[in-house]
């Protein structure tokens, strides 16, 4: 058992890079717009499916991929929020909660509709490239993920720190009112918002599709521990989000190993009540008031 | 991509008799009068209806989608060939209801189809689904044939309704252990150590349970008997697990997307065993698997629900599916096995009463379905006759290799070493 | 007192109708479906006391509710205890799991979006550990023998068991309204209004949380043993999953949140829009769901005070006489 500790760690930071990307778009929306998010898992699950179609049918490789997927969902997020969630939640934060709600059921059972329960997974000649890290063998696409999962979090963290968007994204998050009084639109933000969040998981869909499958139910199965992950990691922080998603794959890796896998995910969400319950701004998060 | 829902038989026809009515604002009430009025003036021959209630949404809804679909193809088939001929050629008609993959749902929609006047119903892919929907069913006297129910509490609890007519766990697991038992013989016993992967639902902890009283009985002995939930995102562990075991055998008894995952894991860690064999495993008897890993589905085997591959009914059967684009997997085959079963004892009560349909359900000697069953026999509304084989991947086919009189290729095992 | 206005006498005065008619003339159909809307009902007022009228929205009752649900169940199957008993004992340990959360959660200050996760953290917590263990059935759950009985609380009649399910969405609709007009509902109205301001009123802010809480947890461990013992079957995912979570909050927040009548208008509405929509499109599943979504977000849109609100305003004062014969 101690000789797959290590393993397991590894194995585990790979799992949790993939929890840091769903998590990364959500920390966004959560910490500015202050609303929980249901459909995110099923964006995510919608991105799966682009990302397998567009490899099926156009052959085109999930990495290159991203290339669209990202853009194409910057762009269906920003009118989802302007288009539907403002629209239909009036600006009621408990409603804005129920929208994203109703969008989860009516995108889940399109997809049902549209691409029946299939499991869809695509075979990459690469998958099964492994890579040697000390005592374990980590599966390539895995390995890319991590990076990636890297790579987003300092680009988010740029985007708010460095650019009037950011400046307007933060000011907004902490004092609507005052921020519209400066002449922040704040529609168009929060769009904004919306619209990188679902950027984010349109990039986590490509990164995960080569070792995962898709079905229409698949967005279950991230969508709690990406909550987990946004409110350990501090809402609104990308590091947060970035670091708590790799200690969560790592808490749920040796907790499986060692508890079992039925027992195991219990870890995850016992380390999510400690936390609310102890600080509940999170590991980052600015001390609530 | 989509199949097209239009083609499924009569049922979408007697919806539209309802929707005019439904207009009236009181839709649900005129639902229960009208949905059959329409459908007897306009009918030539009188129809005996017989509900298909399966999981259309939720998460078995790939499951009961296929086994609509095989319920539907036979439905089509027994029309084309002139109907009930005992009740003057009626032509069946579906009921399909969703049971949303929950109980709670499955018992309500036996209401819908109870009101809809069927004479007997198949369902549910799964147990839970089915315990609740026959308990339901047994207020209306009303026949549940059971597709796929593997749990043994479904024929324990003495309900008249239930007819089981594919295997259940205790028997399944018995005879793959035989056939287990068999192959490792003629391969001189090279099998001594076993990994077990379960699911840690109804199904997956049962079949752990059963195995490890009694891989012991044919010289076995379970290394690891890991279980995982549903969904389970990461198989990494599991698979370090084994690998640490070195066990001769895996046996994995989970859903298809886990078993995926699982496959894809143990190729990527290079986990070498001598086979793996899985007990109602729901990748290795899936083409779609094999079609999509097939180097990692080589010589995968399993023991499942299957049909006799050589009779006419199922190579029509293989046709019509593969002419609508599903694949055809074993929810298709029983339950369209389940479809002809009723047809027969309809056939034979020469009634759509409900009451006398379980009597001839009950007292059935049917030996005519696609399945490789001898006659039937209910007891306690439990199949004796039914019983499992065992399949194994084949390059892009899966073929039946055990029992023997059935078989379409010869089972290798254990399976040759990996270039 | 507001006065009852013409619109909530029709919805009130129709629901009754119909759920007195079924139970003069039962009609096997309509009882099915009913029975199922009830039962979440009961969860839905249970929602509704602490989410409703004290502002705290939960995201996990099905914690509850499946506490009420697996402790009926346990008793009577494991240690063979007699189900009326095991009944009280389920409402008992359903009413602590709620102390226990509620303590915990309000006495670190949780609220918001915050309290809704931790609720539903500790639901996939009873979901997990009732899964993984033996003695609460594993992952097969665990099934109830059917043994019709008034002795054994089944009843092979549908009728009784929708009556008595029908007993607990009054009881538990009285006891929301007693809790409207007491000055414990008016400290909950207080709190959700603003919850500093009712401390500085010198409310024990923390300690009606806690017993509005409870008192929701007795209320949804009655849903859970109704539920039960209706289909004899119950498992960790029914239990404790988000999908009983969800419907608890749904019917409120539709019918019309912090009102005696919102969470059974709610989820009749609901329950009766998923029925009709899974008739409409019954040739495709999957679009029903899709239909309910839709309607979902325009029921958000266009009755922000639900369905009750919208009844509200239908009142003699503004009805134009043309369109309501009946109007004095």
């Amino acid at each position: 058992m101690w000789s797959l500790v290590l393993p397991a760690i590894l194995g585990g930071l790979t799992t949790g890079a993939i929890y840091a990307l769903v998590a990364l778009g959500l920390t966004l929306i959560y910490g500015v717009l202050h609303i929980i998010n249901f459909a995110h898992g099923s964006l995510l699950m919608l991105a799966l499916y682009g990302v397998y179609f567009l490899y099926a049918i156009l052959g085109i490789d999930p990495y290159l991929a991203l290339l669209i997927v990202v853009p194409v969902f910057f762009v269906l997020g920003y009118v989802l929020q302007r288009g539907v969630i403002s629209v239909f939640s009036l600006g009621k934060e408990q409603n804005v909660l129920l929208v994203t709600l109703a969008l989860a059921i009516i995108i889940d059972n399109l997809a049902l509709y549209f691409w029946t329960s299939d499991t869809r997974t695509i075979s990459l000649p690469y998958a099964y490239t492994m890579v040697e890290i000390g005592p374990a063998f980590i599966p390539l696409p895995r390995v890319i993920a991590f990076v990636a999962a890297l790579v987003a979090a300092v680009i988010l963290w740029l985007i708010m720190s460095r650019t009037r968007l950011g400046k307007a994204i933060r000011a907004v998050a902490i004092e609507k009112r005052g921020a519209e009084l400066v002449g922040i639109d704040v529609d168009h933000t929060y769009a904004m918002c919306f619209g990188i969040g679902t950027a984010c998981v349109a990039a986590a869909a490509c990164l995960l599709l080569p070792t995962f499958y898709v079905t229409p139910q698949v967005g279950y199965a991230f969508v709690l521990v990406a909550f987990t992950t946004v409110v350990l990691g501090g809402m609104g922080s990308f590091m947060g989000a970035l670091v708590s998603g790799l200690l969560l794959g790592v808490i749920e890796a040796l907790c499986g190993l060692f508890l079992g896998e039925s027992l195991g995910q219990i870890g995850i969400f016992l380390a999510f009540i400690l936390i609310l319950l102890f600080r509940p701004s999170g590991l980052f998060g600015r001390r609530a008031a | 991509m989509s199949n097209d829902e239009t083609k499924f038989g009569p049922f979408p026809l007697s919806r539209r008799g309802f929707l005019k009515v439904g207009g009236s604002g009181l839709a649900l009430t005129a639902f229960a009068g009208t949905v059959a009025a329409p459908t007897v003036l306009r009918a030539q021959t009188p129809t005996v209806k017989v509900g298909i209630l399966e999981p259309l949404t939720g998460n078995l809804a790939y499951n009961g989608t296929q086994a609509r679909a095989g319920a539907m193809f036979a439905i089509e088939a027994i029309n084309a060939a002139g109907g009930i001929k005992s009740l003057g050629g009626a032509k069946l008609e579906a009921v399909v209801a969703d049971a949303q993959s929950r109980p709670d749902v499955a018992a309500a929609a036996v209401d819908t189809l109870a009101q809809a006047g069927v004479s007997a119903f198949i369902g549910c892919q799964a147990s839970a689904l089915g315990l609740a929907s026959s308990q339901a069913a047994a207020r209306y006297n009303l026949a549940q044939v059971f597709d796929v129910g593997t749990a043994e509490q479904v024929v324990e609890r003495g309900l008249k309704n239930v007819f089981r007519f594919t295997p259940g766990v205790n028997k399944c697991t018995s005879t793959a252990l035989e056939n287990l038992k068999l192959l490792n013989q003629n391969a001189k016993n090279v099998v001594k150590t076993v990994a077990i992967v379960y699911e840690d639902g109804p199904f997956g902890s049962n079949m752990s349970k059963l195995l490890n009283e009694r891989l012991p009985q044919i010289g076995m002995t379970v290394v690891e008997n890991i279980g995982h939930p549903t969904p389970q995102r990461d198989f990494t562990n599991i698979v370090l697990r084994i690998k640490a075991a070195k066990p001769d055998l895996i046996i994995p008894s989970n859903y298809l997307n886990e078993y995926t995952l699982l496959a894809m894991t143990l190729r990527q860690q290079k986990v070498e065993a001598k086979a793996i064999y899985s007990i109602l495993g729901g990748a290795a008897s899936n083409i779609k698997f094999v079609r999509e890993h097939n180097d990692a589905a080589q010589y995968v085997m399993d023991c499942n629900h299957w049909y006799d591959p050589r009779k006419p009914e199922s190579q029509a059967l293989a046709k019509k599916t593969a002419d609508a684009k599903l694949d055809l997997t074993y929810d298709i085959m029983v339950a369209y096995a389940c479809i002809q079963l009723i047809a027969d004892s309809l056939e034979r009560a020469a009634s759509p009463d409900r009451e006398k349909l379980i009597e001839a359900l009950a007292s059935s000697t049917y030996a005519g379905s696609i399945m490789p069953y001898g006659p039937t026999k209910f007891v306690n509304g439990n199949n004796e006759a039914a019983q499992p084989v065992n399949t194994q991947i084949r390059g892009e086919k899966i073929e039946l290799v055990f029992p023997k009189e059935y078989a379409t290729a010869e089972a290798v095992f254990p399976m040759p070493p990996r270039g | 007192m507001k006065t009852t206005s013409f619109g909530e006498w029709v919805l009130y005065g129709g629901i009754c109708a119909y759920l007195l008619t079924l139970l003069v003339m039962p009609s096997q159909l309509w009882l099915g479906f009913t029975i199922n809307a009830l039962i979440v009902a009961i969860l839905s007022v249970a929602w509704n006391l602490l989410g409703g009228f004290g502002g705290q929205m939960s995201f996990g009752h099905a914690a509850l509710f499946g506490t009420g649900a697996y402790v009926t169940a346990m008793l009577q199957v494991r240690w063979g205890i007699n189900p009326w008993l095991a009944a009280v004992a389920a409402i008992v340990a359903a009413t602590a799991v709620a102390g226990f959360i509620a303590a915990l959660s309000f006495r670190y200050g949780l609220r918001g979006s915050y309290f809704a996760l931790v609720t539903l953290a500790f639901a996939e917590v009873l979901r997990i550990l009732a899964s993984s263990f033996e003695i609460s059935g594993g992952g097969q759950g665990i099934l109830v023998p059917y043994k019709a009985g008034l002795a054994n609380f089944q009843f092979a009649d549908r009728s009784t068991t929708y009556a008595l399910v029908l007993f607990l969405v009054v009881v538990a609709m009285l006891i929301t309204l007693a809790v409207q007009r007491s000055r414990f509902g008016a400290y909950l109205i207080a709190i959700r209004e603003n919850e500093e301001a009712a401390k500085a009123l010198g409310i024990d802010t923390f300690r009606t949380k806690v017993l509005a809480m409870m008192l929701s947890g007795a209320i949804g461990g009655a849903a859970g043993v109704a539920y039960l013992q209706t289909y004899l079957f119950i498992d960790a995912p029914i239990a404790f999953g988000s999908t009983m979570s969800i419907e608890a909050l749904l019917g409120p927040i539709i019918g019309g949140a912090g009102t005696v009548w919102g969470p059974l208008v709610g989820t009749l509405i609901i329950h009766g829009l998923g029925e009709t929509a899974k008739h409409l499109v019954s040739g495709a599943p999957g679009l029903n769901l899709v239909l309910y979504g839709v309607v979902l977000m325009v029921i958000l849109r266009y009755l922000p005070d639900g369905i009750v609100g919208l009844a509200r305003r239908i009142g003699p004062r503004r009805a134009a006489p043309t369109a309501m014969p009946e109007d004095r």
